[in-house]
């Protein structure tokens, strides 16, 4: 095979690699995704069995620490549809009332339950300005 | 002074203005003192910005709470290592310090290339203008770090405390000079295209700096994983967060390009390929840039108005297309002078290395954006997790280091399979030793830690094969003694051997990496003092609480009320290895907490304590129970009997009540092995990139080339 | 305090002005300079005081080119040396690869001095 064809054949071998693991990835990424949701996007879609991000503001009032296990209800950011968490795992340090936070939940038995270690707050207002009742002096 | 802040901002953008201008004109029409006046304004934009920069400084450490700023991020109790840090903690600081940073920087740049490059160097202007006036921009019209309120507020509202670490002093500078030295490759290439010359004066312009940008960006990334990991509470060093990745994608097409180049050097190959990891390079800098403050992916770090994210998307655009029409108006220019020879080739490899590298930043940017994919798809957002990244970045990352240990041993153009024999022998015999050696010890069955461990086998003997023959080399030329030998082969072949150093330094880096991520024992349980737990081969055992009061004991400048705490004695072997004491502060926080609860009522930071050896870390961090109905009834009795400037007598009872009647804490305790090889592989490669970056004494390279001058001339006698 | 502020500004503005415009003074100030042939061409006489130092030979960009093509071929010749020493070449691919390099070497050595004439 002269050169130039041999170079051409290693070109069409590599592009093929190439497009085979890309859509590899593609496809796992798609199946292995977890859906974000926010609360009252969640009651209407939730299969039990199927994990799920669940986005949303915690709830003033609904947290409650037991030794390991944090409960806390989120609820949608503008308001509204409360979900009851039952979560054990790390707890950030930025972790409070009125927050957002993500977490991995799945419906087991009517109980929604937070995969373990899947709490993520996000850090506060850093480059906005903290809402009033936030105003904290340190 | 706020009035002069805000004066040289808009100086500032004249003069980007006037200088694109200028630049512009000076090129086109031949009129080379308008493309200096240029160059001047870039000098003269990082005069200004130094001025604008300082005048914030002297805020934040004058506590001139008529700024904005000052008063969001920054308060009288904050200690003064802290209030200067605190400039970049907020939006509208941050964003002057990286237009400062790439003044500066594009000024270096400009300066060394004062006498070359005259049209590619005058349309860079035109470039680092054009970026530094769209970050003066954002500032002036949407986030003006010299707002000011009058009458100021007396106090401000203090740095966050998950921020009041000393790396944070460190990390944003190191990673914003990395990201603003990125943009200067990008310039110089657009300009390179604009002005129709990619060569080899180009090439070694642009080398140091894509370098430079290389090195920054590394140990900015680098300083932001032990942040996280020595100073966050969650016990890891990398969580492919969205903010993460963002930075680390711009640094693997940096490494791509910097082998590649050599390419493009020796055999005027991949002129393409080069300039578009030069361009995405640059882009992929500024997306970064643009993901930490937009808010667009949900990431622990998201943070940042709505209002930035429009204007970033039309700059990003822009770049893109401009990058693409670019390349392809000018392929004629940039075809390849030669062909691959062979695949067994040095050439090969760095081809195959580039690819690897591409492919590791595809699969980083699939996972980092696929949010807003799978949303534009499908309709519905959703995200991909650690285990998703690392089942493509593993088997990436050994195929990496494997060939980081092949280049160095093969040659250029075409390897002879008795050569391959000659040169490979050893490190392959190392790899199969360290095989035999892990499985005979009865390491775990970790398939992929024990192939990186074979891996960096193999890196280690191809490059200590290389140091080897090079300094008997050196002796049979020269006849030096081995200690001087070594020195002068590194001196005198620097991006050689610093280029080895460096891949060392990511062989143990990988070797931490395995070891701490797969041989991790991690333990989250609830201790009360006396009891013990295995964590690993070790016990540990919570000896007694701890409790301390501001401003009494606050040694590290907390800033918190009240911090509860423990001592924990850790055991090997019925031998006492370490001590270690977390703690968790609790801050104020102003609110309807009553004048006790408010005292303690703010977001509580948890500090880390660890012991960390050449073999192992021991970490540990400590949730205390501060909601026992003990604790909470003093709480609240202070609460209703005391006035707020008495209620830190409540907080001394809360205190003596802990350490006497302790309850049950939650404790987080991780064994991880080797994670100092990840800070140690890190300092090598900084090491090995200083060498490879460090330019030769010109004393050197006029010998050198009156030599070879002569061997030139005696090479004619002899043809 | 805001009259200060507005002569610390005046002051900036004007030392400013001052450096950025000193290119386009000098090169006002001698008129025969002329404009340089040509886009790219960077000649020394109408850059002003800053710019290239009369010392330094290069009068053009091709020349720079040149220049930067040499050493990085002076690198090759001896990173090739390197490579036999080091036994990743055998004898006779390293004689023919120093060969073929010393006769490119040769031939930009060349262009340097054909252009240097010009």
């Amino acid at each position: 095979m002269n050169p130039a064809r041999k170079r051409t054949a290693r070109l069409i071998v590599a592009l093929s690699a190439a497009v085979v693991l890309a859509s590899a990835l593609i496809y796992t990424s798609f199946s292995a995704a977890s859906p974000a949701l926010s609360p009252s996007q969640l009651l209407r879609q939730v299969q039990p069995g199927r994990s799920y991000q669940l986005t949303g503001t915690v709830v003033p009032g609904s947290v409650r620490r037991q030794a390991a296990a944090l409960d806390f209800s989120v609820e949608d950011r503008a308001g509204g549809t409360a979900i009851p968490i039952a979560y054990t795992g790390t707890v950030p340090d930025p972790f409070r009332e009125g927050r957002e936070v993500i977490v991995t939940v799945e419906r087991q038995r009517g109980v929604y339950v937070g995969e373990r270690n899947s709490l993520i707050t996000k850090c506060p207002s850093k480059f906005k300005t903290a809402p009033p009742g936030e105003k904290q002096s340190y | 002074m706020a009035g002069l802040g805000r004066a040289c901002l808009l100086l500032a953008l004249a003069v980007c203005v006037y200088g694109i201008g200028a630049s512009l004109y000076g090129v086109r029409s031949g009129r080379s003192e308008f493309s200096g006046s240029g160059r001047r304004c870039v000098y003269a934009l990082a005069g200004i910005l130094t001025i604008a920069f300082a005048v914030l400084e002297v805020a934040f450490l004058g506590n001139d709470f008529a700024f904005n700023t000052v008063a969001s991020t920054s308060s009288r109790t904050t200690p003064a290592f802290y209030r200067a840090a605190a400039v970049w903690s907020s939006q509208e600081g941050s964003l002057l310090l990286w237009a400062w940073l790439l003044s500066l920087w594009s000024s270096l740049a400009l300066f060394l290339t004062r006498r070359r490059l005259r049209d590619v160097a005058a349309y860079a202007t035109s470039v680092l203008l054009g970026l530094a006036g769209f970050f003066i921009a954002l500032m002036i019209f949407y986030a003006n770090p010299f707002a000011t309120t009058r009458p100021a507020p007396v106090e401000g509202a203090g740095l966050d405390p998950l921020l009041r670490f000393p790396t944070m002093m460190i990390h944003p500078p190191m990673l914003y000079s990395g990201y603003t030295l990125c943009t200067i490759p990008l310039a110089f290439g657009i300009g390179a295209l604009l002005a129709r010359r990619v060569d080899a004066d180009w090439i070694k312009a642009i080398r140091r700096f894509a370098f430079a940008a290389w090195l920054f960006l590394g140990v900015g990334i680098l300083l932001g994983a032990r942040w996280s990991y020595a100073e966050l509470g969650w016990g890891g060093y990398w969580g492919w967060d969205a903010v993460e990745n963002a930075s680390l994608m711009p640094w693997l097409t940096g490494t791509a390009f910097l082998h590649s180049l050599m390419i493009q050097e020796k055999r005027g190959m991949l002129k393409v390929w080069n300039i578009s990891l030069v361009l995405a390079t640059g882009t992929l800098a500024i997306m970064g840039t643009f993901l930490v403050r937009s808010g667009i992916l949900n990431s622990i770090h998201a943070f940042g108005g709505a209002t930035l994210g429009v204007p970033f998307v039309v700059v990003i655009a822009a770049l893109i297309g401009g990058s693409i029409y670019l390349v392809v108006s000018r392929r004629d220019m940039l075809r390849s002078e030669h062909r691959l020879d062979s695949l067994l080739s040095r050439e090969s490899i760095f081809i195959a290395n580039n690819v690897v590298l591409v492919a590791l930043c595809f699969v980083i940017f699939w996972g980092t954006y696929f949010p807003l994919i799978s949303d534009a798809l499908t309709g519905h957002e959703a995200s991909v997790g650690p285990p998703w990244f690392d089942r493509y970045t593993v088997p990436l990352a050994l195929v990496l280091v494997l060939l980081s240990g092949i280049g160095p041993v093969i040659t250029w153009r075409r390897a002879t399979l008795a050569n391959a024999r000659r040169n490979f022998t050893v490190p392959v015999l190392a790899a199969l030793v360290t095989l035999l050696a892990l499985l005979a010890v009865g390491v775990p069955q970790k398939p992929f830690a024990i192939a990186m461990f074979c891996c960096a086998a193999f890196v280690l003997a191809s490059i200590g094969q290389e140091f080897f023959r090079g300094v008997n080399a050196r002796r049979a030329m020269a006849g030096e003694a081995a200690p001087v030998a070594l020195l002068s082969l590194v001196r005198r072949n620097r991006r050689r051997y610093g280029g080895y150093i460096v891949h060392l330094g990511i062989a143990v880096l990988f070797v931490g990496v395995a070891a701490s991520s797969s041989f991790q024992h991690a333990s989250e349980l609830g201790l009360s003092p006396g009891q013990s737990t295995r964590v690993g081969a070790y016990t540990v055992r919570y000896v007694r609480p701890t409790a301390t009061i501001t401003p009494k004991d606050d040694r590290a400048h907390t800033g918190s009320t009240l911090s509860l705490g423990a001592v924990l004695a850790v055991y090997k072997h019925g031998h006492h290895v370490a001590t270690l004491q977390p703690s968790e502060g609790f801050y104020a926080a102003a609110g309807a907490q009553g004048s006790v609860g408010s005292l303690i009522g703010g977001q509580p930071v948890s500090h880390v304590s660890m012991d960390a050896g050449a073999t192992r870390d021991i970490w540990s961090a400590i949730a205390p129970n501060i909601e026992t109905p003990e604790l909470k009834r003093i709480v609240s009795i202070g609460n209703r009997t005391l006035p707020a400037e008495d209620a830190i007598v409540a907080i001394g009872v809360l205190a003596r009540t802990y350490l006497q009647h302790p309850p049950q804490a939650q404790f987080h305790l991780i064994v991880s092995p080797l994670v100092m090889w990840i800070w140690l592989g890190g300092l090598i490669v900084f090491g090995g990139g200083l060498i490879a970056i460090w330019p030769a004494p010109s004393a050197v390279r006029r010998r050198v080339a009156v030599r070879a001058r002569t061997r030139d001339a005696r090479g004619l006698a002899r043809a | 305090m805001s009259i200060l502020i507005a002569i610390l500004t005046l002051a900036l503005v004007a030392v400013v002005i001052f450096v950025v415009s000193a290119p386009l003074r000098s090169s006002r100030r001698r008129p025969d300079a002329g404009r340089a042939g040509g886009a790219g061409e960077d000649a020394a006489r109408a850059s002003g005081a800053d710019d290239v130092a009369l010392e330094s030979p290069s009068g053009s960009a091709l020349r720079g080119d040149l220049e930067a093509a040499r050493e990085a071929k002076y690198r090759e010749i001896r990173d090739a040396e390197l490579d036999y020493r080091t036994g990743k070449l055998s004898r006779e691919d390293y004689e023919a690869i120093d060969g073929a390099l010393r006769a490119e070497a040769i031939e930009i050595l060349n262009r340097l001095e054909a252009d240097g004439e010009g």
